[in-house]
């Protein structure tokens, strides 16, 4: 075996240079028998990059609870998770970064991104009826941060609504640890009957293998590997790392792909995301233990000239690898024609493991498929990690120190109105949330986005959360406020928690103080989702989101939960619903401030202990958040999180234009009774003639309860000082990053 | 009477505006493919919806490409004898640029895409879509588009305010005509219109998303209501007719 002439002579410089240690490079000998020539040693290049082989993280991501009575496919097992909803029906969801394209181009980095993880749920033949997506940048007042967010909300949004899938729920949140490595993580959930959907296999000796979509370019090569590093400097240079996305093909090929695989002739189906051929034609051979040949010439092309290697390694998007039933495959032909889309014939199955690649009937690459995958020969690291310096820092933290804030009305409004806290509309009225007519959050808000089954009386409630500086605080605890949030947000809706996947984002693994990061923040996830019975179906690791002037980013890993009701009129909503409604806290107040947006944003305070949290409590919490909602004894739910009680209780209030009148208790400071975020604590209103069924329920149980006011017909009173109209409050909430958004040279510019 | 409702590559509300049609509006429904040359067996009583969407990617102008489509030379044909039809969003931009209706959707004033509830109110109701509304009501009904402000020259405004053919202008919650309820900068705020012989009719915002209860929302609902109803009394006229 041996390259064309003028692919670059093979050595361990060359293999440092794609990206594999020399280690790596032995071992590759090793598994050849010799050693591998440019192709193949580009071939081994992205499959054993972390962003494939997960070789830094599977160790730890194998100690997530991964199995449940609903669960129809384990994690890792299928392009995304799998999970029994009931009633014959299955949902398909996961979520996925695109952090490293969208820090460089933010409109097809972020297009990509939603295209990717879409055609993940498709190609098991479910059709996508909810995106979400949970984005980080730096601090809106830079122009950077201004254009980076313009452009990755755009990249969505014209991606989303060409493609038709309504964008129902996210999360935005702003700090400068995210300057250079901004966060784009984009999640899809798909619905399918059980039993008809497809897996990503390959067997059958004679089978054919077919590539449908786009032709392929020199567009993204090396994109995994360019995923697999720091960001620096020269980062801009790997700008053709960057693949560009097409929502109609991409519309056309989600049509065809369900039409095709009712016809019963399809064996699986992948599609080509990071290391596109390489990576469908590995894990599709793989997993169905045979092998392929495959004619790289026959693959259609857009430029000329594109050597073996660049075929192989191109992530042009819009592209699945398809295996079809040898004899049939002009049904699968005749209907990917019916959408004018291409189809190729590009190989065939074979027995054994091997994948041969030929270009004009020579052999430019033979490996085992076996060698080149997760759970086969991919490397697996075990890391060594220590807690971090800044600890020092945290541990120095005292409530006592922190001057307790005397305008507490221009503290609110300076709370409501920054970034994090404030009305993402800016962001969410560009994107179509409505297509599919599924969604019922337009017209009823709740916590989680909930989205009604046609044909069925059945919903989902769907979630992405994850405060990251909570993480940062305390990775363990942080990432059980992450599950234990997402819970709470789909409980508060009147769904029952069913599954999560998870974007692990992190910053260099080879730090040990961010592996550190990520070995606790796993910890604190897995013992959460054991609690609350939401196993893991799939997700994504992406390391390496750092730069050298930032440092790593916040360890931010962002949950996307799944939940379900049997019947969408059980929703909950988050508004006020009557004047007179009586406001009552659920959970326990604390003198806590600790990693609040108040305190790091206002107080200006950068280190401190995560919030309090106590994962029974929580638990508690829900149950009964759950039975008040079963019996009809609650107007609104809402749950307090980032900003503390007085946000929730404005959120709750605008939807109706309503105020509301509470007291504040004496044994807290305001400060942190207002904005405190401790957690475990939910807002709820009553109607006057429930409340002695409401207190007699609530005596019952183990959650501490208070009266904290009640509904007004339009201003906001704080222990009987009337803080004005809520049409006011809201006019600041409402259009805050709007304001910001156009106050920026780009925007003038447009 | 039956409903065709054209399916363009990157139509996306197709499946909506079906599922409205046949499971809440009861009615029969013949879907049509892009690259058919004829209608079939459409006549005059009957209709065809142009669903929103991005048909062919909308790449260049919105529904400039689609106007070219095998399928609009028989609209066209089924049209220009009398036969109703009916664009919603992407359909009315398709309409326009086709020449069915007049003037031109141009980008939004703020250069956004922009989906939220939005309020209408008819403006005549002298048409099959608005015989059966309410003057001077509000109704919520979503919009979602970049390319959705309603614009012509001053001539063609005239002709279509002379002739009634201006169906929808956007209000406020109150139903008051203003800048406040514009979201997009459309032309006096026009969401949707008619040609001079009212029987084709082109609007931005999505009925079809307004439509059944389990939405919280069914504003939209009426004007399906309103274009049924003057169907049926149309084909009860034509029984008048024979009869006599």
């Amino acid at each position: 075996m041996s390259g064309t002439s003028h692919d670059p002579q093979v050595t361990t410089e060359t293999a440092k240079e794609l990206g594999l240690h020399p280690e790596e490079f032995e071992k590759i000998k090793t598994i050849l028998g010799r050693t591998p020539n440019f192709t193949e040693l580009s071939i081994y290049s992205v499959m054993w990059s972390e962003h494939c082989s997960y070789k830094n993280s599977i160790k730890w991501l194998k100690t997530l609870p991964r199995e449940g009575s609903r669960l129809l496919a384990k994690a890792g097992e299928e392009n995304a998770g799998l999970v029994d909803i009931g009633d014959g029906l299955a949902c398909a969801f996961k979520i996925e970064s695109h952090n490293h394209p969208s820090a460089i181009e933010p409109y097809q980095g972020a297009a990509t991104g939603v295209g990717g993880i879409h055609r993940d749920i498709f190609t098991m033949g479910a059709r996508p009826i909810a995106s979400l997506n949970s984005l980080r940048f730096g601090n809106l007042a830079e122009e950077k941060t201004k254009h980076l967010l313009r452009g990755v909300v755009k990249g969505i949004g014209d991606y989303g609504n060409a493609f038709g899938v309504p964008t129902v729920a996210g999360e935005v949140f702003f700090d400068e640890c995210y300057h250079t490595n901004p966060l784009v993580n984009a999640m899809s959930v798909g619905v399918v009957k059980v039993g008809k959907t497809v897996s990503a296999i390959s067997y059958g000796e004679g089978n054919s293998v077919l590539i449908v979509g786009s032709s392929t370019g020199k567009d993204g090569i090396h994109g995994a590997s360019f995923a697999s590093q720091d960001i620096t400097e020269d980062s801009h240079e790997d700008l053709p790392s960057v693949q560009v996305g097409d929502p109609f093909t991409e519309k056309l090929l989600l049509e065809a792909s369900l039409e095709a695989i009712e016809t019963g002739a399809i064996i699986g189906m992948q599609d080509m995301g990071a290391a596109g051929i390489t990576c469908s034609t590995s894990e599709m051979s793989a997993k169905g233990k045979h092998g392929m040949k495959i004619y790289l010439d026959r693959v259609p092309q857009r430029q000329a000239n594109m050597k073996a290697w660049e075929i192989l390694l191109s992530e042009s998007q819009e592209r699945m690898l398809v295996v079809v039933k040898k004899g049939r495959e002009q049904e699968v032909i005749n209907v990917y024609e019916k959408w004018d889309i291409h189809c190729e014939q590009i190989g065939e199955v074979t027995t054994g493991d091997r994948l041969q690649y030929f270009m004009q009937d020579e052999l430019v690459a033979d490996v085992p498929a076996e060698s080149l995958v997760l759970g086969g020969g991919a490397p697996v690291y075990e890391r060594e990690y220590r807690q971090p310096d800044y600890f020092r820092h945290i541990s120095e933290y005292h409530l006592d120190v922190i001057v307790e804030a005397t305008d507490l009305r221009s503290i609110a409004m300076r709370l409501i109105s920054s970034p994090n806290i404030s009305s993402k509309k800016w962001v969410f009225t560009q994107y179509d949330s409505m297509v599919g007519i599924a969604n019922t959050s337009t017209n009823a808000p709740s916590d989680a986005a909930v989205l009604r089954l046609q044909g069925t009386d059945k919903a989902i409630a769907v979630k992405v959360d994850c405060n990251a500086r909570y993480v940062h605080a305390n990775p363990y605890v942080g990432a059980m406020i992450a599950v234990s949030e997402a819970a709470r947000n789909i409980v508060c809706s009147g769904g029952t928690p069913v599954a999560i996947t998870n974007c692990l984002n992190f910053g260099n693994p080879y730090n040990p103080e961010v592996y550190w990061q990520f070995v606790k923040a796993i910890e604190g996830m897995g013992e959460a989702c054991r609690k609350f019975d939401t196993p893991v179906t799939g997700g994504n690791v992406s390391f390496y989101n750092q730069s050298a002037d930032d440092g790593p980013v916040f360890p931010t890993p962002a949950i996307g939960m799944l939940g379900v009701l049997e019947h969408y009129e059980d929703a909950m909503t988050l508004d006020f619903r009557n004047e007179g409604d009586l406001i009552y806290l659920l959970g326990e107040s604390r003198n806590d401030i600790s990693s609040s947006e108040y305190l790091s944003n206002i107080s200006g305070v950068r280190f401190s202990p995560a919030p309090h949290f106590d994962l029974d409590e929580e638990f508690n919490l829900q149950q009964v958040v759950k039975e008040l909602i079963q019996k009809d004894l609650i107007e609104s739910a809402h749950d307090v999180s980032d900003g503390g009680l007085f946000t929730t209780l404005l959120e709750s209030a605008m939807p109706s234009d309503l105020g509301f009148d509470i007291s504040t208790d004496e044994n807290f400071r305001k400060d942190a009774f207002l904005f405190g975020e401790s957690q475990s604590r939910v807002v709820v209103s009553i109607h006057p003639s429930r409340q002695d069924e409401f207190l007699d329920f609530m005596m019952g149980t183990e959650v501490e309860f208070n009266l904290l006011g009640e509904v007004t017909p339009s201003n906001i009173v704080v222990d009987a000082d009337d803080w004005g109209d809520v049409k006011e409050w809201k006019e600041e909430y409402e259009n805050a990053i709007g304001n910001a958004m156009s106050h920026s040279v780009e925007a003038t510019e447009v | 009477m039956k409903l065709g409702v054209v399916i363009f590559p990157g139509s996306n509300c197709d499946r909506d505006l079906i599922h409205v049609l046949e499971n809440v509006m009861q009615q029969e429904v013949k879907v049509l493919w892009h690259k058919e040359t004829s209608l079939g067996d459409f006549d005059q009583k009957d209709c065809i919806m142009l669903p929103g969407g991005f048909s062919y990617g909308d790449y260049l102008r919105s529904g400039a490409i689609a106007r070219f489509s095998p399928i609009m030379n028989p609209v066209i044909e089924f049209a220009n004898s009398g036969g109703y039809v009916w664009g919603i969003c992407n359909g009315f931009q398709i309409l326009c640029e086709a020449g069915l209706l007049p003037g031109a959707l141009l980008r939004n004033a703020n250069q956004q895409f922009v989906c939220r509830n939005v309020f209408v109110t008819p403006v005549t109701t002298d048409s099959a879509v608005t015989n059966a509304l309410d003057r001077g009501r509000a109704y919520k009904i979503p919009i979602a588009h970049a390319e959705g402000r309603y614009y012509t020259d001053a001539k063609t405004l005239k002709q279509l305010e002379d002739n009634q053919q201006i169906l929808f202008k956007y209000c406020d919650k109150s139903g008051e005509i203003n800048e406040a309820g514009n979201p997009n900068g459309s032309l006096h705020n026009i969401a949707g219109i008619c040609n001079v012989s009212r029987n084709v009719f082109g609007m931005m915002p999505h009925p079809e998303r307004a439509a059944e209860e389990a939405l919280g929302n069914i504003d939209g609902r009426f004007l399906f209501d309103s274009f049924i109803q003057f169907q049926g009394r149309a084909e009860v006229d034509v029984m008048d007719d024979l009869l006599r």
